[in-house]
């Protein structure tokens, strides 16, 4: 079991990364999609103008980038530290949300909102506070 | 009782493939260097893992049947359920990958599933 500064920084580094990125590309695919508008893809044409808005829209591209950062950040986390520990400690991404919502979205988060994100907030930090591998490297 | 395999295919396909996933990148073994060509080299031999494309295909069949499953029941039903999941990657971690989920690490995730039920059921 290894617990090194060197191993934590980079799980830390690659955890706040998946925080980061995987609330912004939610929040940026929900706004491309919205300024997409409703559209049926019941018919060839509805399918089409989908898609083509889709690959035409900027906020979407930077969506899917952000989605992107997120995945390949999470698999390498995953190369050394326990999947028990990444999965709980980026669930702060929960409260990512709630402050991107709050202050770049003007939505209103309610105090029960707040109340889980303090949980979760607890919750990630007391599995912090075990180490982030117990297994032997490969 | 349709629902109901929904939201296990959705626990456990989903939980089962980040497993998978987090199985193929311990048999690459730990990323060192952070350089892109170098990165690129890491996802090719994790594409190489058959665990990683079982982890992909569960992850995929979890994703598809949390959109079945929106199609019929609200959010503020569907999503809460997903927090089990939490508990279905910790128990997955220390059967399924060999990893020592102390009590402490136990604790943690409990307040992680109330917390994030809690955050769910909050949404307006």
């Amino acid at each position: 079991m290894k617990s090194s500064a060197g191993l934590h920084f980079k799980t830390y580094l690659l955890i706040f990364l998946m925080v980061m990125f995987g609330p912004l590309g939610n929040v940026l695919l929900g706004k491309g999609m919205k300024r997409i508008g409703a559209v049926s893809i019941a018919t060839p044409a509805g399918a089409l103008d989908f898609l083509s808005g889709v690959l035409t829209s900027g906020t979407v591209w930077l969506g899917i980038g952000s989605l992107m950062i997120f995945f390949v950040a999470n698999i390498l986390v995953l190369s050394w530290a326990d999947y028990s520990y990444v999965q709980p400690a980026s669930s702060v991404a929960y409260g990512m949300s709630a402050l991107l919502a709050h202050f770049l979205l003007r939505e209103v988060v309610t105090p029960t909102r707040w109340i889980g994100v303090l949980l979760i907030c607890l919750g990630v930090l007391v599995v912090g506070h075990t180490p982030p591998r117990t297994t032997e490297p490969s | 009782m349709l629902v109901f395999i929904s939201y296990l295919l959705i626990i456990g396909a989903g939980t089962g493939g980040e497993l998978c996933v987090s199985r193929a990148m311990k048999a690459v073994g730990e990323v060192k260097d952070f350089r892109p060509a170098a990165l690129v080299g890491v996802m090719t031999r994790a594409l190489r893992v058959s665990w990683m494309w079982v982890g992909l295909t569960l992850m995929g069949t979890a994703f598809f049947s949390l959109l079945a499953v929106l199609s019929r029941e609200n959010v503020s039903l569907v999503v809460p359920v997903t927090a089990l999941s939490y508990g279905a990657g910790a128990l997955g971690g220390k059967f399924f990958l060999g990893e020592q989920v102390t009590p402490r690490r136990w604790a943690g995730v409990f307040l992680v599933c109330i917390g994030v039920t809690i955050v769910i059921m909050g949404r307006r």
